[in-house]
C-alpha cells in the first residue's frame, strides 16, 4: 500500500472496543447521510424524515411496540448468526429457518390437541427442531461434501417459502377462510400472551435475551465455544488440534437454525395466530439479521443493541410508507448502504492511521 | 400433443430461459476466475432489468435498453470491486449488500413503471431456410431472438480468451496466485476490477434480457432468485464457459420439464423445484471425480495485499 509519507499506517493487532464502537457508529451515520439523498430526491427534507422515523418508532407506545415486535425475530436470528459466523459458516438461510419454525409450530397448534401451557411449550420445541433441521442440511452438505454454504442456505429459503405457500393454499388451508390463503386460527392455548394491548409477545422476547446471554457464555467460556472460534479463525490449526469440523459445523447450525425457528414460532403464535403468506410471516428478518450480527461484531450480547436499532429502522419503514408515502423498499436501500459502510470501515479497524510527527 | 411437438416446445423454451442464466454465469465465471466472488448478481440483474425496461420503453429501442442494462450492471459492480478489492473487505458480505441495495433501489425507482407493456421488445425471428430443417429447425431457428444466438457465440469467444490468450493467463494467474502474478508484473488490482466490471456488465445485460426480450415488462422481483442460481451454475461449470453453457441449458430444461408435472404436483411445490435442482446439481458435482482436477480458483474470495501471504 502506498501512502503519502506524512501518513503513518500500522497494522493493529486487535482493535479496542472504543475504536470498534466509534467506527461502527460513524459507518451508520455515513450510510444515513448517503440515504438522505433519496429523501431529498423525493422532495422530503432528510432531517424531517429521520425525525419522523425516530418519532414513529419510539415516540408513542404503538411505535415502540412495533419496534420491539421487529426486534424479537432480529434478536433471535442475529444471536444465532453470530455463532454461525464465528465458525465461518455463512448462514444466509435464517429466512427459511424462520419459516420452518413457523410451519412446525402451526402444525402442533392446529393438530396436536395438547392441553393448556403444554401446547405452547411443544410449539416452541417443534419450531426449534424444525429450524435446526433446516439448518443442519446445509451444515452436513458443507462438512461432508464441501458444498458452498451460501448457496445451499439460500436455495433452502426458497424451498421453505414454497412449502409454506403450498400448505396455506393446499392441505392446511383453513375451512373458515374462504378465498384467503390462511390456515384456521390457532386455539387460544396456542396464542402467546402480549404486554397489554401491544403486540410485544414477551415470552419470545425473553427467549431472545436468554439466548443472547447463553450464547455469549457458550462462545466465550466453554470448550465448544473455543472450538467454534478455532474452526472459524484458523481451520488449519483446528485440524491439528483434533477438533472435529463436522461436529462444530453441525453444532453452530443446530443453534443458528433453531433460534431462527424460535423466531418463526414467535411470529405465528405471538402476532398472526395462524400460518399465512411467507412474506408476512417474515419481512426479510433473516436477511436483516445478517447485518444485525455483523454490526454486533459477532458478539451475541451486542446483538441486543443492534437488533433494537434495526427494529427502529424497520418500524421506521412503516412511517416512510404511510406518512411520507414513499416506497418501503427504501429500507432495503438503507440496509445495503449500512452494510457497505460497515464492511468498508473495517479497514480502519485493522489499520491504525495517524499523522506522522517530526 | 405429439412427442415431436412436445420435445420441440420444451427445448425451444429451454434456450429462451437458459439464455439469461448463461449470460450472467459467463460474467460471474470471469469475476471468480480473477479471484473475486460476487454474490451481488441478483442485485445487478434486477437493476439491469429495471433500467433496460425504462430505456426501451422511453426510447422505443430495446437494444439500447439492453446496452444500458449492461452499463448499469457494470457501474453497480464497481461498488463491489471497490469494497472487496481496494478496501479488502469480506466479499460474501459485500456481495449480499450489493444484492440488497439493488433489490431496494430497483424497488424504489421502479414504482410507477410496473405493469406497463413494452410495445417494442427485442423481436423473435425466424431464420429463413434453416428453420425448415426437421426438429432442429423449429427449436433453434424459429421464435428465438438474436440475443440467444449472440450468447451462444460469446461462449467459445470467452473460452478462447480465458484459456488461449495472454489476457486469460493473467486473469487465471490473478485468481490462482495473486502474489506470483504480481511478481510477474501483472497489475492484480486492475485485473480484478476489470473482471468484476465485466461480470457486472453481463449480469446487468442478463437482467435487461428478461425485461426487454424474455418477458417484455417490468415487475418487482422479476429476477426471482435467478442471480443465486447463477452462483450455483458457476460452480457447476467448473469456472469454464463451455460447461457454463451446458449447465445453463440443462438447468433450464429441468426447470421446464418440472412444469410438465403440473397434472400431478401442485404448482407451489413445482416452483420450489429449481432451487432443489441447484442443490442436487452441486451434490452431483461434489461427488464427481472431476472435482480434484478442476477446482475453484485457489485465491477465490481472498483479498490481496502485497507482501502479505
Amino acid at each position: 500500500m502506498t501512502a503519502p509519507n506524512w501518513l503513518k499506517i500500522e497494522r493493529r493487532p486487535v482493535a479496542s472496543g472504543r475504536t470498534v464502537f466509534i467506527v461502527s457508529v460513524s459507518a451508520i451515520l455515513a450510510a444515513l447521510l448517503v440515504a438522505a439523498i433519496f429523501f431529498a430526491a423525493y422532495g422530503v427534507s432528510p432531517i424531517y424524515a429521520y425525525y419522523l422515523i425516530l418519532r414513529g418508532a419510539l415516540g408513542s407506545s404503538h411505535g415502540f411496540s412495533e419496534t420491539i415486535r421487529r426486534m424479537i425475530p432480529l434478536l433471535l436470528c442475529g444471536v444465532g448468526l453470530t455463532v454461525a459466523f464465528r465458525a465461518l459458516f455463512w448462514n444466509i438461510g435464517a429466512e427459511g429457518q424462520i419459516l420452518m419454525g413457523a410451519i412446525a409450530a402451526s402444525g402442533v397448534a392446529l393438530f396436536a390437541g395438547l392441553p393448556g401451557p403444554l401446547l405452547l411449550i411443544a410449539m416452541f420445541i417443534a419450531g426449534f427442531l424444525a429450524g435446526a433441521s433446516w439448518g443442519l442440511i446445509p451444515a452436513a452438505l458443507k462438512a461432508k461434501l464441501g458444498l458452498n454454504d451460501v448457496i445451499t442456505t439460500l436455495m433452502l429459503n426458497y424451498v421453505a417459502m414454497y412449502l409454506v405457500l403450498w400448505l396455506v393454499h393446499g392441505p392446511w388451508k383453513g375451512a373458515s377462510m374462504r378465498g384467503y390463503a390462511y390456515t384456521d386460527m390457532f386455539p387460544n392455548a396456542a396464542q402467546l400472551p402480549t404486554i397489554g394491548s401491544t403486540s410485544i409477545h414477551w415470552p419470545t422476547l425473553m427467549l431472545g435475551f436468554i439466548a443472547a446471554v447463553v450464547m455469549y457464555i457458550l462462545v466465550n467460556r466453554t470448550r465448544s465455544g473455543f472450538e467454534i472460534r478455532v474452526v472459524g479463525e484458523n481451520p488449519e490449526a483446528s485440524r491439528f488440534a483434533g477438533i472435529s469440523q463436522f461436529k462444530t459445523t453441525m453444532l453452530v447450525m443446530f443453534i443458528s437454525g433453531g433460534l431462527a425457528g424460535f423466531a418463526g414460532v414467535g411470529e405465528v403464535a405471538g402476532i398472526y395466530h395462524r400460518l399465512l403468506d411467507p412474506s408476512q410471516i417474515s419481512m426479510g428478518y433473516g436477511f436483516t439479521a445478517i447485518i444485525v450480527a455483523w454490526l454486533a461484531r459477532k458478539n451475541p450480547l451486542a446483538v441486543i443493541v443492534t437488533s433494537f436499532f434495526f427494529g427502529i429502522l424497520m418500524a421506521g419503514g412503516d412511517v416512510i410508507k404511510i406518512q411520507l408515502r414513499l416506497p418501503f423498499q427504501l429500507i432495503n436501500v438503507f440496509n445495503g448502504l449500512i452494510m457497505f459502510f460497515l464492511i468498508g470501515s473495517e479497514l480502519l479497524m485493522r489499520y491504525k492511521i495517524s499523522i506522522r510527527r517530526r | 400433443m405429439g412427442w415431436e411437438t412436445w420435445i420441440i416446445a420444451t427445448l425451444s423454451r429451454t434456450l429462451a430461459y437458459g439464455t439469461p442464466l448463461l449470460i450472467a454465469t459467463l460474467g460471474e465465471i470471469f469475476a471468480e476466475r480473477a479471484g473475486v466472488l460476487n454474490l451481488g448478481v441478483e442485485g445487478m440483474m434486477i437493476m439491469g432489468a429495471y433500467s433496460g425496461f425504462v430505456i426501451a420503453y422511453t426510447t422505443g429501442h430495446p437494444w439500447l435498453g439492453l446496452l444500458v442494462a449492461g452499463v448499469v450492471g457494470a457501474v453497480f459492480s464497481i461498488i463491489h470491486a471497490f469494497v472487496s478489492v481496494t478496501l479488502k473487505a469480506n466479499q460474501v458480505v459485500s456481495g449480499l449488500a450489493l444484492t440488497m441495495l439493488g433489490l431496494g433501489l430497483a424497488g424504489v425507482l421502479g414504482r410507477g413503471w410496473e405493469g406497463l407493456p413494452l410495445f417494442t421488445p427485442i423481436r423473435k425471428i425466424t431464420v429463413p431456410v434453416l428453420s425448415n430443417i426437421p426438429v432442429l429447425g423449429p427449436i433453434l431457428f424459429k421464435g428465438q431472438n438474436l440475443v440467444v444466438y449472440l450468447t451462444m457465440l460469446l461462449v467459445p469467444v470467452l473460452w478462447y480468451v480465458l484459456f488461449r490468450t495472454r489476457v486469460g493467463i493473467s486473469i487465471r494467474a490473478v485468481g490462482e496466485s495473486p502474489a506470483t502474478a504480481d511478481s510477474l508484473g501483472i497489475n492484480v488490482t486492475r485485473v480484478r476490477y476489470l473482471c468484476v466490471i465485466f461480470g457486472g456488465f453481463l449480469a446487468g445485460a442478463a437482467g435487461g434480457y428478461l425485461s426487454v426480450a424474455y418477458r417484455p415488462s417490468w415487475t418487482q422481483g422479476m429476477t426471482g432468485g435467478m442471480g443465486w442460481i447463477v452462483i450455483a451454475l458457476t460452480i457447476f461449470a467448473f469456472w469454464n464457459p463451455i460447461y457454463g453453457l451446458l449447465g445453463s441449458y440443462l438447468f433450464a430444461a429441468l426447470y421446464h420439464l418440472s412444469f410438465r408435472l403440473q397434472a400431478w404436483v401442485s404448482p407451489e411445490l413445482l416452483k420450489a423445484m429449481p432451487y432443489l435442482f441447484a442443490i442436487l446439481v452441486l451434490i452431483f458435482v461434489a461427488q464427481g471425480t472431476l472435482k480434484k482436477k478442476m477446482g475453484a480458483p485457489a485465491a477465490l474470495s481472498v483479498p490481496y495485499t502485497r507482501g502479505e501471504e
